[in-house]
């Protein structure tokens, strides 16, 4: 594929330099870190500011309390960074007049496209590892220990749900010069499958049905099948790659 | 609308070339773009000589850039056809693209990579790397004066810098055709006379498109010339002979100062008057005055100019430039023939 590896270091690059990967990193980190801390302290700081008007009892927080509190900031913060990372993938180059530069050299649109996209899996790949080693490691000091291979498997389901985000904002961002369109298909799609997911029968195919197995996985009890939306997300996201290059491949720059 | 190509003077094949036999670098044939009911270029049939530097004239909106947005694979024609060093053109096509070089008329970078990575990426891009890849990128540096700006970020890159810059990754890996999109556009006197030297070191080697309005730097340094004018192909022809065929004696008049009403007078009559072909006035106030019929024109507009009483400085024959014969070919757009940028609005035809 011409121009594959100089294009990826390039992306690399450039999630470095323009500080992307470092602050995308951080945010998952204080959400790793914050996770736990707010299933162990909720009951709590509730307590504190309700007082005596408050009468339900809240049950003692637990290692599973953590790993749901993690989940979910996962899967909405990271979410809304995921679609914010890709948004401007291809718009903003093909807006600001770059793409044109690198494609006027023996490089391949579909070249240009992965080297992109992995980057940007690069980067939510090393921002979901530091978010669960900090939710890992509070859970650890404030809970008990979670077994470590479970935790990484569950951590390489939450990524995979991430990127399926990222993909579809990466379509979006390569049939438009405009990433605040892009976004919005992101973000469509984040709604809408979000909804969607509540259904049993096709809830377990779709990204956010990735959710139950990760959570199983990391306090390594039984949980729901994780092949059915694992499968579903990769065809998701293969068939998003593949939109956007037989869009990108004819378009003028 | 087919053009005869005849040998150019100092042009002489690429090797390696697919078309080297042929030594014909770019073939047009029937070249059109269509925005919708717009007509941005019209049937252009063209052959530029493998190691020519071409020039590609005409006024704003003319089709220059749509030309060579095509011919690079950024752009697709609407119908034609044209092959470049033997490849057919089209947007997808890396094995193009590895034989030719590209600035556009605004070049656009990375302004968070430095000037050296981004020649270092092009040259990664283009098979070069190691020992290889850092000599040629130290040259280009060196030839395009920012090896002492190299390893600062393009984003505090001044305009100039970024055109050299668009440069020298235009060059770097030696293409065979490359396509100058107003290269100098943005360059001080003394940029534009190292870049103008730079192309013009690669007569002979390298086929150079160059698009520019600047027709002094085209008489300068293009063996032939295209002339453009709404979409159409006007003529295509070496420079020498273009000039030759059009020649046409110009005058250049020199009024004194402090006579406005009486020059504008002169300048009235004269273009009412049948053997003169064409009135310019320049910013300092010079009239160029094209006439076809010189033994007429001679005493007659000396007649003219006693008859309106103006007083000059110069009154002299003088060899017509490049200019003159682009606005004999092209003329002046009237006020109603322009848009609010100063383009030249494009034909229209019915969908």
């Amino acid at each position: 594929m011409a121009g594959l590896g100089p294009l990826l270091r390039k992306e690399l690059l450039e999630q470095w330099r323009t500080l992307r990967l470092p602050v995308i990193a951080t945010i998952f980190l204080l959400v790793g870190l914050s996770s736990p801390l707010l299933a162990r302290f909720t009951p709590e700081i509730i307590k504190a500011v309700a007082g005596d008007q408050f009468p339900m009892a809240f049950p003692t927080p637990t290692a599973a309390d953590a790993i749901d509190q993690f989940a979910k900031n996962i899967g909405q913060f990271g979410g809304l960074i995921a679609v914010l990372l890709a948004m401007g993938a291809v718009a903003t180059e093909k807006e600001r007049g770059t793409a044109a530069l690198l494609l006027t050299k023996p490089v391949s649109r579909a070249a240009f496209l992965i080297a992109k996209l992995v980057a940007i899996g690069l980067t939510l790949a090393v921002s979901v590892v530091i978010a669960t080693a900090g939710a890992w490691f509070y859970t650890l000091v404030l809970f008990e220990s979670l077994p470590p291979a479970g935790v990484a498997a569950g951590a390489v389901l939450q990524w995979l749900m991430l990127m399926a985000w990222a993909s579809i904002t990466f379509v979006g961002s390569t049939l438009t010069r405009s990433s605040l369109a892009a976004a919005g298909l992101g973000i469509v799609a984040f709604i809408v499958v979000g909804i969607l997911g509540v259904l049993p029968t096709v809830g377990q195919f779709l990204p956010t049905g990735l959710s139950g197995p990760a959570r199983a996985l990391a306090l390594g009890v039984p949980g729901p099948d994780a092949i059915g939306p694992t499968v579903a997300t990769m065809v998701l996201i293969g068939a998003a790659g593949s939109v956007a290059w037989l869009a990108f491949r004819r378009q003028e720059l | 609308m087919t053009t005869v190509v005849g040998g150019a003077g100092r042009s002489t094949a690429t090797a390696g070339a697919p078309d080297a036999v042929a030594g014909i670098a770019i073939r047009a044939r029937g070249l059109t773009k269509r925005f919708g009911s717009v007509v941005a270029l019209d049937g252009l049939d063209l052959d530029v000589p493998a190691g020519a530097i071409f020039g590609l004239l005409g006024p704003n909106g003319a089709g220059k850039t749509t030309t060579i947005r095509i011919l690079t694979g950024l752009a697709r024609q609407t119908a034609g056809t044209a092959t470049v060093a033997g490849v057919e053109v089209g947007l997808d096509r890396p094995e193009l693209r590895r034989r030719l070089g590209y600035l556009d008329q605004d070049p656009r970078f990375y302004g968070w990579m430095r000037g050296r990575e981004l020649l270092e990426l092009v040259g990664r891009l283009v098979g070069l790397d190691g020992p290889a890849l850092r000599e040629r990128v130290g040259d280009m540096l060196e030839r395009t004066g920012l090896t002492a700006a190299a390893n600062r970020r393009i984003g505090g890159y001044s305009g100039g810098m970024r055109q050299r810059l668009g440069i020298a990754q235009a060059l770097l890996h030696r293409p065979t055709i490359v396509f100058l999109d107003e290269p100098v556009s943005s360059l001080d006197p003394e940029g534009r006379r190292d870049v103008l030297a730079l192309i013009e070191g690669l007569r002979g080697e390298t086929t150079v498109i160059v698009s520019t309005h600047v027709l002094s730097d085209v008489e300068r340094i293009c063996d032939r010339v295209a002339i453009l004018d709404r979409g159409r192909l006007v003529t295509e022809a070496p420079l020498e002979r273009l000039l030759a065929d059009h020649i046409r004696p110009v005058y250049r008049l020199a009024p004194e100062p402090g006579q406005d009403a009486a020059v504008a007078a002169f300048i009235g009559r004269l273009r009412a008057t049948p053997w003169v072909t064409d009135v310019a006035t320049a910013p300092e106030g010079d009239l160029r005055v094209s006439v076809n019929d010189p033994i007429t024109a001679g005493p007659s507009l000396l007649a003219i100019v006693v008859d309106e009483g103006v007083r000059l400085a110069v009154f002299e024959r003088v060899r017509p430039t490049l200019e003159d014969v682009f606005l004999e070919l092209v003329g002046t757009p009237s006020a109603d023939e322009l848009d609010g940028r100063g383009f030249i609005r494009p034909r229209e035809v019915g969908r």
